[in-house]
């Protein structure tokens, strides 16, 4: 396999680049079956959504989805707020079997939905800095993956102080852990719910903004992001943030260097040989809590 | 201060609430005794909203409850230190208790933690550690500690005693007595029942979801039901 050093470092690089947004779709999925213990099964519809709502704000407003990145994501919290107080919440009153029913229907339903209103076309924004590179020493980074990635850690650093230093978001934490215990000291449970439900859509609407200057978008385009997102999710440790940031690095470059040596159809490949053998060698993830 | 009457509560098809009538004056401890499965801790549920009540009524400060939601109960200053502590394991100490000023008392927070630091010297030693690796003393001293942090005008102690050390047991009477020195009033809902009656001023005994004793302290002391069946005597 005598490639140069360079091009396995852009490989490298890239895959940095591109998993960390793979990371941004994954955060959501981790957020809300940490602290609600629901596998949400509505998240590539979800983010499918957004990456639509981005496209209407470029095609219809002219508004570059950089820009639109912010007002989507608060948006989309909104949405992901509604959604578990009034849809899931409601619908899933005690049983798991009864909330894995409802996400899979709210997302044949938001499929369908696209598809009703966007037809089937695959569908892509012209911005002028699609193509644009960063020069970093000998290799080329794409400019959009470059912004994705700012974007995510961005993200991550803003959760975290969210989560460390906020009442939120130690009640988010005290949630997660002991239910009981917030409501006695008068958490309301189902508001903290759909906030942590909420802070997983719009980190989807900020990962679809990132992903829209690079990516086609189609009424089942999600999907695709998120069978990589599970396997981050499990990677990183169910319900783990940290997991997910950097578990989406790890299969981002694994996808990279797979699609380098074996070629760009069997990218893919290397992520679910990851999967299995986290499942066969460390069920429980790289950050997960020991059962 | 809290007034209940004809409660029925239960799960499902289970009653396990079946008619309970309670008073709990201003500045005094009441305990409500019972063995295992007697219906403790869902009166206690009860009372903060977790379960709800089928029947009857549940007042505090002339305002009823019964029907509100937890939080709400827990601003109204009826605090609830649950059994089996239901801290926050993995928080620190100190967010655990700030935690506890989360619906009320958020103003006197800083006092308030010193004033539970003064209590327990041993959760300030700890004030940076997660709670989960607390062992199960300091645990129960920090779900207290969490309780007080809101400033509660009726204290509910759920099983305060159990899973502690007999040295321990004994702490726990003497700082539940501190605690009511200072005028809070306190519902203690113990299985050990001969600890329980030196500190209360009241007490109840519940069998199979209703009181069959009430009284003074003394009084069902002296009932002979309640020597045969708690006090082996």
């Amino acid at each position: 396999m005598g490639l140069p050093p360079e091009i396995i470092l852009e490989a490298v690089l890239n895959g940095l680049l591109t998993g960390a947004v793979y990371g941004l779709v994954a955060l959501g999925l981790t957020l809300v079956y940490g602290v609600l213990h629901i596998i949400n099964f509505a998240h590539g519809a979800l983010l499918t959504m957004a990456m639509y709502a981005a496209y209407v704000a470029w095609a219809s407003l002219g508004v570059d989805p950089y820009v639109a990145a912010l007002p989507l994501a608060a948006l989309f919290f909104g949405i992901g707020y509604l959604v578990q107080r009034l849809v899931i919440g409601p619908a899933s009153r005690g049983k798991d079997e009864n909330i894995l029913l409802v996400t899979l229907g709210l997302s044949i339903i938001i499929e369908n939905l696209m598809l009703a209103v966007f037809r089937s076309d695959t569908r892509s924004i012209d911005v002028p800095y699609a193509m644009d590179v960063i020069e970093a020493g000998p290799t080329l980074l794409s400019y959009p993956r470059v912004i994705g990635f700012v974007a995510t850690i961005a993200v991550g650093v803003a959760l975290y102080v969210l989560m460390r230093f906020t009442m939120t978001g130690k009640a988010i934490r005290a949630v997660a852990k002991e239910r009981t215990g917030a409501a006695l000291v008068g958490i309301d449970v189902a508001h903290v719910y759909a906030v942590t439900f909420g802070i997983g859509t719009a980190c989807l609407a900020i990962a679809a903004a990132m992903l829209l200057p690079s990516f086609y978008v189609s009424p089942r385009v999600g999907n695709a992001f998120v069978l990589v997102a599970f396997t981050i999710v499990v990677l990183g440790g169910m319900g783990s943030v940290v997991g997910a940031l950097v578990g989406g690095l790890v299969i981002g470059v694994v996808e990279s260097l797979s699609g380098l040596f074996l070629g760009e159809s069997l990218g893919q490949i290397g992520i679910f040989l990851i999967f299995i053998l986290v499942l066969l060698v460390r069920p429980t993830g790289l950050f997960g809590a020991r059962a | 201060m809290l007034e209940i009457r004809g409660l029925e509560a239960g799960y499902g098809l289970a009653t396990v609430l079946r008619g309970v009538d309670l008073t709990v004056p201003s500045g005094r401890i009441v305990a409500v005794l019972g063995a295992n499965g007697a219906g403790k801790t869902t009166l206690n549920m009860t009372i903060s909203g977790l379960v709800r009540a089928r029947a009857g009524t549940i007042t505090f400060e002339g305002r009823r409850i019964d029907g509100l939601a937890p939080p709400a109960i827990a601003e109204a200053g009826l605090v609830h230190v649950p059994e089996g502590r239901k801290v926050f394991p993995n928080l620190s100490v100190r967010d655990n208790l700030e935690l506890g000023a989360y619906r009320r008392a958020r103003g006197t927070r800083a006092r308030n933690m010193e004033r539970v630091f003064d209590t327990f010297p041993r959760l300030k030693e700890r004030i940076r550690q997660g709670a989960g690796t607390l062992s199960g003393g300091e645990q129960q001293m920090l779900a207290i500690g969490r309780g007080m942090m809101a400033e509660p005008r009726l204290l509910i102690l759920d099983e305060p005693s159990l899973g502690l050390s007999p040295l321990l047991v004994e702490e726990m009477f003497a700082l539940i007595r501190r605690l009511h020195a200072g005028g809070l009033a306190i519902m203690l809902v113990e299985q050990n029942v001969a600890q329980s009656l030196d500190i209360a001023d009241d007490a109840h005994v519940l069998e199979n979801g209703t009181f069959a004793i009430g009284g003074t302290a003394a009084q069902v002391r002296a009932d002979p039901h309640l020597q045969r069946a708690y006090l082996g005597l």
